[in-house]
């Protein structure tokens, strides 16, 4: 069994509350120096088998059908963990 | 009229919106996520609530229900849809209607009698009104915040594509105020405020007049009805 | 990967001298010493976990019992009238007529929601409801009655934070409105907040079900959620504790909740009783299975075997004794029969819910559990669900008392000024505990379902039953615990007194009690005299009122350190009206109405808001109870409700007399000219009497001008004490205390709803 990790991250161009938030609740706590947060997903997927090119490349198709909402978000890493 | 509402599991709303759809006049119709029938529906609502939980995104699992390639279907062939709250999110997830939704910008959710300002008349949904027209739509969500890039926005704003939008107070962050928009054919309409929540005196918004009389959102059910008349 | 050895009932048989840690999972060396003389050998590590959860104050209400026993002794065949189920079930269940019953019930998640206050407030929301579901009923609507720490602390943020969101995020996923509560800030509750969480339903007379496992053979089945390490001994390890000084440590044993699996569990419970699919129902809490198990075998033909490999487990890894004490939550156990075992799953599997048979019904009296082929458990289960110890703890006056009510406010100084006193009146009006909490409550759903009459900020929330006639239910819930503190016994009685008469404002008759006992160590002889004047006081108060109480919970150890919380009873009360439509608002929204003032007030300010927010004072006696005044105001209510002579009714409660005219002109901002002379000359107490003082058994309403002489007759019939006291003015824009001060709506509204945003965050749209 493997495990494939898939990483998204919302659309740079597009607003994320959720990461403004969050970058000034670190700043109010000494991380006045970080100016910027955004937060993305990561998924672990747990594969049965081999992870061949064409496994990678059907959970692509499935990430970005299903992981993510290409409207919004960016695939932005598949990769098979260590 | 048989209009059908969907029901996901996790789906609110629904027993409101088969109401809404009673009190109209239409012949309410539930249907469920899993089966491939839509009852000889002649228009379809998607109801408010967390279907799925909200897992993964809003509105996400639940657009890729059985159903919805169904009422994918149907919506290319002109049926009227409906899309409310997590409805809106489910049509925006199954790329039904431009844009995104996301978490409203102060973080929290949110309910309150929002005031909404009727843009466009020309859709299934609100031909009931007038242009214009301000009406009190009960507003509850906690990822109500409409985003599109730059190109999709001017498309909206430049083709007219936006059917509804706040007034005096934007609940969540929503790019250009946007409460809720159409397609371009005009049969597809979503929009975050619950107008299934206005159609029955003395259980909707306050008025001026009385407790809870608020009924504004009645006119939207009402509009269906009278377009599958000339359809 | 060693595997895990249970501890079987032959190897505890075969080995008595065993040391087992009883006093790490919360029991005393007389009640492990008990629990060997019943088995007649040393408890297996199972047994002994499940005696130790079970026998938990929070489970047995062992300090309590004797206590609560009033609540079914003091009864009057009046009371029992429209009662189908009383105490002892999960939740007591009310006829309301048209073949329609209400079940409803408080209850607390106290620690939990100091510790991780999300989760603890969220699953608080999740146990009442299961609660709800296993009577049979389709949950309606849910309340909350919240206690926080100093407004000002740096802690009560996070706790508010969590808290509310909790809530919000729970209660709306389900798609329940939210249609009340209350909330109260004051430092004794720091380290300790209280969250009671009320739940109601409706049913059909004949979907009525009990938690019983009936019919031999019958087979018991787990569904729902997974079973994980979820809260694995919370019950026994956090709430037969106190925390020592220094916050919140004890993170693992929290239970973690899923809204979204509760609302499928929910439809398919409801589908599973159309289906006439299951005999018998109870709900997972606290103990898991081993509560479950116990109580359903108690409660029916006395036995049952079960074999805990069939639970289905999110973790693998769990050992037996985790699986039988874990808190996953979202679980419910049913009894059905063999031949409807089919029909049963086909309705689980419709909505995603999993579910596995775990054993059966049998006539042994004797609870067996079985893992892997071993017993691990075979008791009695009666004498873990039922007879659990009882305790009659030592009670003791509190040496602070007399002093404390000797302290009375007279020696506060009255202001006679206008300006002075519109400073007092505005003081208190945006006070933490008298301030508008928007800030809270628009974080709630009350739309969802569409039958909410009537929600907060109305003193009582009102829900539609039946959609064809009208009918519906109303609720309120409250709780003093500055008039406990000074006298638990009629600080009891007010409780109930107050929240009956906010039921009787909306237009409804009061039917039912229930009520969530908040208070600090029974092991301290002063909590536990409070406690006992508090349960007495209740008690003899429902008698007099004739509505009985028909469940509730007890929270003990609520304390840090030796310093107790103010002893909270908090009293819940519903009530039914013919026709949601005839209810009354709690505000005026018509120019040139009447205002009048309902029953008579006397200089009671001792626990008042006045005292508090101006003078930072709390002493003497709290006001006193006048239960027939109550009842006649209450009948005077309904009456004028039904005949729709009233346009609206707020009752006077922390305030007074100049907070309920605020309230009244804050619900729709029209304003009102009020006069307090009426007061001062009939009643003979002064002007600071006449605004501030408490006194109970008064509700202010306003009728249009047409059916002034039809309301005068129906409180003289019925021998209510009525005083015209203004007129309502949609001109003015504000508040006229005539001859003393005026103050505008927006100045109102800015002073009213500007404090908790100033802590807590502004408000959308605020």
């Amino acid at each position: 069994m493997t495990i494939v990790i898939v990483e998204v991250m919302p659309k740079e161009v597009l607003l994320d509350p959720a990461g403004k938030a969050t970058a000034r609740a670190l700043q109010r706590v000494g991380g006045e120096h970080i100016t910027n947060v955004r937060i993305g997903k990561r998924f672990e997927l747990t594969v049965d088998g081999e992870v061949t090119p064409e496994v990678l490349e059907q959970i692509g198709v499935m990430a970005n059908d299903i992981l993510s909402n290409q409207v919004i978000e960016d695939v932005i890493s598949i990769r098979v963990a260590d | 009229m048989r209009v059908g509402v969907v029901t996901f599991p996790g789906s609110l709303d629904d027993r409101d919106a088969l109401r809404a759809i009673k009190l109209a006049g239409g012949e309410p119709v539930s249907l469920w996520h899993s089966e491939h029938d839509l009852h000889g529906v002649d228009a379809i609502v998607l109801p408010g609530g967390f279907s799925y939980g909200d897992y993964l995104r809003c509105g996400a699992i639940a657009a890729h229900s059985p159903i919805m390639t169904d009422v994918v279907d149907a919506a290319n062939r002109g049926m009227p849809v409906l899309g409310i709250c997590n409805g809106f999110q489910v049509l925006v997830e199954a790329h039904l209607l431009a844009g995104g939704l996301i978490r409203n910008d102060h973080g929290t959710f949110i309910r309150r009698d929002q005031k909404l300002r009727v843009e466009n008349t020309d859709t299934a949904w609100t031909s009931g009104y007038s242009v214009g027209q301000e009406i009190t739509i009960p507003l509850k969500n906690g990822e109500g915040g409409f985003i599109a890039d730059d190109e999709t926005l001017a498309q909206l704003e430049g083709e007219g594509l936006v059917v509804f939008r706040y007034v005096d107070v934007n609940p969540n962050g929503s790019l250009n105020d946007i409460a809720g928009i159409r397609n371009a054919r005009g049969n597809v309409v979503g929009l975050m405020p619950h107008p299934e929540h206005a159609v029955e005196a003395g259980f909707g918004p306050n008025t001026s007049v009385a407790m809870k009389s608020g009924t504004d959102g009645l006119a939207m059910f009402q509009s269906v009805l009278a377009a599958s008349i000339f359809s | 990967m060693t595997e895990h050895i249970p501890d079987t009932v032959e190897n505890a048989a075969a080995t008595p001298e065993k040391d087992q840690p009883f006093h790490l999972l919360g029991l005393k060396p007389d009640e492990y010493q008990q629990i060997r003389e019943i088995l007649g050998r040393r408890p297996t590590s199972g047994e002994l976990a499940m005696y130790s959860v079970m026998w938990s104050e929070h489970c047995s209400y062992k300090s309590s019992k004797v206590h609560l026993r009033q609540f079914g002794q003091k009864v009057s065949p009046e009371m029992t009238k429209h009662l189908m189920v009383g105490m002892g079930e999960n939740a007591g269940v009310v006829d309301i007529g048209e073949g329609w019953a209400v079940t409803f019930k408080i209850e607390s998640h106290n620690h939990p929601s100091y510790i991780e206050p999300f989760q603890g407030a969220a699953t608080g929301v999740g146990g009442i409801v299961r609660d709800i579901i296993s009577m049979g009923a389709r949950p309606v609507a849910v309340m909350d009655a919240l206690r926080f720490g100093d407004i000002d602390h740096p802690d009560t943020l996070r706790v508010v934070n969590g808290v509310v969101s909790g809530i919000s995020f729970y209660g709306n996923c389900l798609g329940l409105p939210n249609i009340g509560g209350e909330t109260w800030f004051d430092s004794v509750y720091q380290a300790n907040p209280l969250v009671n969480a009320l739940a109601v339903g409706a049913l059909r007379h004949e979907d009525l079900h009990l938690a019983n496992a009936k019919g031999v053979g019958n087979l018991v089945v787990l569904f729902g959620a997974r079973t994980g390490g979820d809260g694995i001994g919370g019950a026994s390890i956090l709430a037969s504790d106190t925390f020592a000084e220094g916050g919140p440590t004890k993170r693992p044993a929290v239970q973690v909740g899923d809204p979204f699996a509760e609302k499928v569990l929910i439809e398919c419970c409801l589908e599973l009783f159309a289906g006439s699919c299951v005999e018998g129902i109870q709900d997972l809490g606290a103990a898991g299975i081993s509560c479950a198990t116990s109580e359903l075998a108690s409660n029916g033909d006395g036995g049952m075997r079960i074999t805990l490999d069939n639970v289905l487990l999110r973790d693998p890894t769990l050992t037996a004794e985790e699986i039988l004490m874990s808190e996953s939550q979202e679980r419910m156990m049913a009894i059905v029969t063999p031949d409807k075992l089919d029909a049963f799953l086909a309705v689980t599997t419709k909505w995603d819910v999993e579910a596995s048979v775990l054993g059966e019904v049998t006539d042994t009296g004797r609870l067996v559990i079985e893992w892997k082929g071993q017993t691990i458990v075979d008791v009695d289960p009666r004498t873990v669900a039922i007879n659990g110890p009882v305790y009659n703890r030592p009670m003791e006056y509190p040496a602070w008392l007399d002093a404390l009510q000797a302290d009375t406010p007279d020696r506060l100084a009255r202001a006679t000024d206008g300006d002075e006193l519109k400073r007092q009146f505005l003081t208190l009006l945006g006070s933490p505990n008298e301030a508008d909490t928007d800030w809270i409550t628009n974080q709630y759903d009350y739309y969802v379902m569409g039958n909410t009459a009537l929600n907060t900020p109305d003193g009582a929330g009102m829900i539609r039953i039946d959609e064809e006639s009208g009918l519906g239910v109303a609720l309120a819930t409250d709780a003093n615990g500055q008039y406990c503190q000074l006298d638990p016994y009629v600080g009891a009685q007010l409780a109930l007194v107050e929240s009956y008469r906010n039921v009787a404002s909306s237009g409804a008759t009061p039917l039912a009690v229930s009520d969530c006992l908040n208070f600090g160590s029974p092991e301290n002889p002063e909590v536990m005299w409070q406690f006992a004047r508090a349960v007495e006081g209740l008690a003899d108060g429902c008698l007099e009122l004739g509505i009985p109480v028909t469940g509730g919970n007890v929270s003990f150890y609520n304390q840090t350190g030796d310093v107790p919380i103010y002893p909270t009873p908090v009293v819940a009360v519903l009530g039914s009206i013919d026709n949601v439509a005839r209810r009354l608002p709690s505000g005026w929204q018509d120019d040139g109405e009447n205002l009048y003032l309902l029953g008579v007030t006397a200089d009671e300010l001792g626990g008042s808001a006045w005292a508090s927010s101006v003078h930072g004072h709390l002493g003497g006696h709290p006001p006193r109870v006048d239960f027939a005044a109550e009842k006649a105001l209450a009948g005077l209510l309904a009456a004028a409700a039904h005949e729709g002579i009233v346009t609206s009714a707020t009752d006077l409660g922390t305030g007074g007399f100049i907070r309920a005219v605020a309230d009244g002109v804050l619900r729709f901002g029209v304003g009102a000219r009020v006069w307090a002379d009426g007061i001062v000359d009939r009643d003979g107490v002064d002007l600071t009497a006449a605004l501030f003082s408490e006194t109970q058994a008064r509700v202010l309403v306003s009728v249009a001008r047409e059916d002034d002489v039809k309301f005068r007759g129906l409180c003289d019939g019925r021998h209510v004490p009525v005083l015209r006291v203004g007129v309502t003015d949609a001109q003015s824009h504000s508040l006229e205390l005539q001859e003393v001060f005026t103050v505008t709506v927006d100045e109102l509204s800015r002073v009213h709803r500007g404090t908790l945003p100033q802590r807590f965050g502004a408000v959308v749209g605020g």
